[in-house]
């Protein structure tokens, strides 16, 4: 095995040496290829599709890779992560990168347009023009078609970088699919997870172990848990339910803590973006001014007022809903660590902190009662999928964990 | 105000089977006579449930000469003798009496048949009630009972009713009432629509009312009615979620006064009251399960079910069967 690269933008790419290694490849391909030197053919596409199960890195990954194309450095180990054009990449901020993280629940045909016209230009300063979208599975069927046009006869300097959950491979277009080379994450070890808090993050060795332990090979939510007391607290509140169900009287109080904090979690992502985002419309549609125009230039305003509130609106949503399926999946690993200990299974745990609550409940269910309650959590995660009022699902939910039934 | 000096015509024959007609016939036979005598009492019997004395006795003058409106129902089922009593009484109608003689304008019997034709001989007040079938007839119906309560009616809504509402006459004589009443003199197909997505969510919370009280009959019958209307399926879902997480909720702390609990569960008053009556039809197992449907149900009707329609009887029938006394 190819030893993993740990320097410049691709320490950020936790464990995922396989795919370091042909990014890497890739990129020294390009590299070659823009300066006039000749490449192995087929090493360089124009069109790439990064999957892998939530929280394994896809963006992350693909926007080291957008950096190492961009690099201005070392010509061998591109990705410096030192130079401007790194640096500018990695932040979303470099004039031939465009990163696009749809916040409303689908990306438009008019925003795919115009961003593929974009990716028709020669870049500007760098030597590729990059477009990154994030969650390529959400795109409008319209949007999708757009795309196809540009990823089949991409312009000679044009890289499509596409990110999607390995999770929901059908909400990528096959076409789209069979155009693209994909580039599979796989989800993290722990031990990776924890190097990285510690040693990029600076996170004491305890506190990086215990996240990674605990986060399901999602690297961002181990630096969460890691970093933010509300986000262990809500953790521990959600784990305390399974037990804490002993009469049909706390199924209520319960689904309203899951529902509430999801509620609030949202508002606390949202409500700072919100209002930053707000004022810095208004300043650049400069409300306020006096003088001829003013009129038509406020109803403008106010059509785009409008529209950034209904995409603020649905990102709520989407936050809303993200939240509560992170604590659908706390629960399901609680349910999953039970079934292990009935079985006696030696596998590790999704919670090992909480491997006494798990005993002691393993001890009070039969087996089928907790394999009931851990279907009945994934049916709400796919019913939070379907758009069922999460109040409704989440009661419904509570009340099967309750009766095991 | 004095009566006015009318002399209510002493005889009627309601010939026909529209059962909303002949009621209306009926009544407008007693006040009329009514209008003649404020006190006149109003006697009522099918034919085949009297002699021809106690027809006799009906049919006389009262000593203090108290006015009397006579209903003979089922005519057409008369038998020979009370018809020829009937006819003889028709020649020469008694002072102060009236009598209405109700008949499908069939009938077995000879004598039966022949009635109708003896009344109007003798002068009876014909009022016609044939079924209604035809579409043009029922559209006739409908302008008419819109300009019987004050208001005017165009040919497009009057499609839009009887295409809400559907062909029976009562629902469409009180549709027709309701829509003057709310949306004044002139109705079109706007009034006609607003007033029933008005109906329609009052529509789903009957379904859901009559499915937590385990009325089977009344609920899959309210089901079917907002389906025809064309209620959302999403707001029928919605009322059945609602009313079966509610009765949940208050089921889930017990009994206890319905104002403490109101500000605890953070519901009105009334609507927690009502909550632990409906919740005397529920079990613990039979809440759990119906809240498992209606959770299924939300999603059923967001797009997963083929049939929206179906998922929804399908829901109310299972939450009929989760009901049950504790
Ligand atoms: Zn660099």
């Amino acid at each position: 095995m190819t030893p993993a690269v740990t320097t410049g933008v691709w320490a950020d790419v936790v464990g995922q040496p396989e795919a370091v290694r042909v990014l890497l490849e890739a990129a020294r391909a390009a590299l070659h290829f823009t300066s006039g030197r000749s490449a192995a053919p087929g090493a360089m596409t124009h069109a790439w599709l990064f999957t892998g199960p939530p929280g394994s890195g896809r963006s992350v990954a693909a926007r080291s890779f957008a950096a190492a194309l961009q690099c201005t450095g070392d010509a061998e180990e591109p990705g410096c992560g030192e130079c401007s054009a790194c640096r500018t990449a990695v932040a979303g901020t470099h004039a031939d990168v465009r990163v696009v993280v749809p916040e409303g629940l689908s990306i438009s045909v008019s925003e795919m347009r115009s961003l593929v016209q974009v990716a028709a230009r020669r870049p500007t300063t760098g030597r590729w023009q990059v477009v990154l979208i994030e969650d390529a599975d959400r795109l409008t069927e319209g949007a999708a078609n757009a795309l196809l046009k540009a990823v089949e006869e991409p312009p000679a300097r044009t890289v499509f970088l596409l990110c999607a959950p390995s999770d929901h491979p059908d909400d990528v277009s096959v076409t789209i699919r069979s155009r693209c080379r994909v580039l599979s994450l796989g989800t993290p070890s722990p031990a990776a997870i924890a190097d990285v808090l510690h040693r990029r993050d600076g996170l004491d060795p305890q506190t990086a172990e215990w996240a990674a332990s605990v986060c399901g090979g999602h690297v961002g939510r181990a630096r969460r848990l890691a970093t933010d007391d509300e986000a262990r607290r809500r953790r521990e509140s959600v784990l305390r339910i399974p037990l804490g169900l002993r009469r049909f009287a706390d199924v209520f109080p319960a689904s309203d803590d899951l529902v509430r904090s999801a509620e609030s979690e949202a508002k606390t992502v949202s409500g700072t973006l919100d209002e930053a985002e707000r004022e810095a419309l208004q300043t650049a549609m400069g409300a306020g001014g006096t003088g001829k125009g003013t009129a038509s230039a406020t109803r403008g305003a106010k059509g785009a007022l409008k529209d950034l509130e209904r995409r603020q609106k649905s990102r709520a949503t989407r936050t809303q809903r993200d939240a509560l399926d992170r604590a659908l999946v706390d629960l399901a690993g609680f349910y999953r660590d039970v079934l292990l200990a009935a079985f006696g299974a030696d596998a590790p745990l999704a919670h090992p902190d909480k491997a006494e609550d798990v005993r002691a409940a393993a001890g009070q269910w039969t087996p089928e009662s907790a394999l009931r309650r851990l279907e009945a959590v994934l049916a709400c995660r796919e019913a939070l999928d379907m758009n069922v009022k999460p109040r409704i699902a989440v009661e419904a939910l509570v009340t099967a964990l309750h009766t095991g039934r | 105000m004095s009566a006015p000096a009318v002399t209510p015509d002493p005889l009627h024959l309601v010939l026909g089977e529209e059962e909303l007609l002949v009621e209306r016939a009926v009544r407008a036979a007693l006040e009329a006579a009514r209008l003649a005598d404020p006190e006149a009492e109003l006697r009522r019997v099918r034919v085949t449930e009297i002699t021809p004395a106690e027809l006799a006795e009906m049919l006389s003058p009262s000593l203090f000469a108290e006015g009397r409106v006579v209903v003979l129902d089922a005519a057409q089922e008369v038998g020979k003798e009370i018809a020829e009593a009937v006819t003889t009484y028709a020649k020469q109608p008694a002072d102060g009496v009236v009598l209405v003689v109700v008949h499908t304008g069939g009938g077995r019997s000879k004598a039966a048949k022949d009635l109708p034709g003896a009344l109007r001989k003798a002068g009876a007040r014909l009022t016609e009630c044939a079924k209604i079938t035809k579409p043009s007839e029922r559209e006739a119906f409908v302008r008419d009972e819109v300009r019987r309560a004050g208001g005017r009616i165009d040919p497009a809504g009057v499609a839009a009713l009887v295409e809400a509402v559907g062909q029976d006459l009562r629902e469409l004589a009180s549709a027709a009432g309701q829509l003057v009443a709310d949306a004044g003199g002139k109705i079109g197909e706007a009034e006609v629509r607003r007033y029933h997505r008005g109906r329609a969510e009052v529509t789903g919370f009957v379904v859901a009312e009559k499915a937590v009280t385990g009325d089977r009959v009344g609920a899959l019958e309210a089901l079917r009615w907002a389906l025809h209307l064309g209620v959302a399926h999403v707001l029928i879902a919605d009322a059945l979620a609602d009313a079966v997480r509610t009765i949940a909720r208050v089921s889930a702390v017990g009994r206890a006064d319905p104002f403490r609990l109101a500000g605890e569960l953070g519901m009105p008053p009334w609507k927690v009251k009502k909550a632990q009556a409906q919740a005397r039809g529920w079990n613990q197992d039979g809440l759990a399960a119906a809240m498992q449907v209606v959770a299924d149900l939300n999603a059923e009707v967001k797009g997963v079910a083929a049939d929206p329609g179906y998922a929804l009887e399908r829901a109310v029938l299972r939450i009929l069967d989760a009901h049950q006394p504790r």
